[in-house]
């Protein structure tokens, strides 16, 4: 159990300071790499709390797939001449306070509902049990969300035609 | 120390999704701007798993792969969008792209 708290403890470290140092970074190169440590951070995360099949997404899908498209296209549009510039907009101040006002309001929901947030007992007679997270993902996913799987499909097969067709010279 | 329980991580995920804002509201370069997205699609993800492992119930890391599904998606078409962009205007600051502000 202590374990588990130090290890939660520095995966939010990896998270939030990863996320933080995403959002001022002048380079967006430093910005991708630090990006990188905040979903490895997520991955962590996942695997403390026994999502052992989110945690191998994670770090498949995340890591390996969406970074190496930021990086591409870091490399292929030239960033030098806009890491130079001003990084944030004129509306920062109001932008800023408009987020601490939502953080506000969400760290008063969570205080407010703190009580709702003792769940009872988990309840593990209702899993079969020697079944894996990987077994329980996949007959939940091609049982009752057959239908939604398959329309992430199309939904993938329209970003892909629509980034080929966005990035294309002419069509 | 604690045990850390369903309210550490919803915590943690509204620290995220609050950074993200920040980031998508306040930085000029748009690269960055998709970045923030995905914090703050990451942020939804934590929560998602953080009720599916408080509650035993696997139904919440099927939402989070869905909405990975969608983070995907939404990358590759706003890169290719970002390209399109560059090679038509030259430039990646978002205040710059203002041919509709009237």
């Amino acid at each position: 159990m202590l374990t588990d708290t130090i290890l939660f403890y520095i995966f939010a470290l990896l998270v939030l300071g990863g996320a933080v140092l995403t959002i001022t970074r002048h380079s967006a190169m430093h910005a991708a790499i630090s990006l990188i440590v905040s979903l490895l951070g997520v991955a962590g995360l996942y695997l403390l709390q026994q999502a052992e099949f989110l945690f191998a997404v994670q770090i498949v899908l995340y890591v390996g797939g969406i970074m190496l498209l930021f990086l591409f296209v870091i490399m292929l549009v030239n960033l030098d001449q806009a890491a130079k510039e001003r990084q944030f907009n004129k509306q920062w101040l109001v932008a800023l306070v408009a987020v601490a006002a939502v953080g506000a309001q969400v760290a008063y929901f969570i205080h407010a509902g703190l009580d709702s947030f003792h769940f009872a007992a988990p309840l593990v007679a209702g899993t079969p049990a020697g079944l894996g997270n990987t077994e329980q993902i996949a007959d939940t996913l091609f049982g009752e969300y057959l239908l939604p799987f398959e329309i992430a499909s199309v939904l993938l097969l329209v970003a892909v035609v629509g980034s080929v067709a966005m990035a294309k010279k002419r069509i | 120390m604690h045990p850390i329980t369903t309210v550490h991580y919803l915590a943690l995920s509204a620290a995220l999704l609050l950074i993200g804002t920040v980031g998508v509201l306040t930085r000029r370069n748009v690269v960055i701007i998709l970045m923030s997205i995905e914090l703050i699609l990451n942020a939804v993800n934590i929560n998602l798993i953080a009720f599916s492992h408080a509650l035993q119930n696997v139904n919440g890391q099927i939402f989070a792969i869905f909405v990975i599904t969608d983070a995907v998606a939404e990358a590759a078409v706003g890169l290719g969008i970002l390209i399109a962009l560059f090679r038509n205007k030259e430039t990646v600051q978002a205040d710059e792209i203002d041919l509709l502000k009237w």
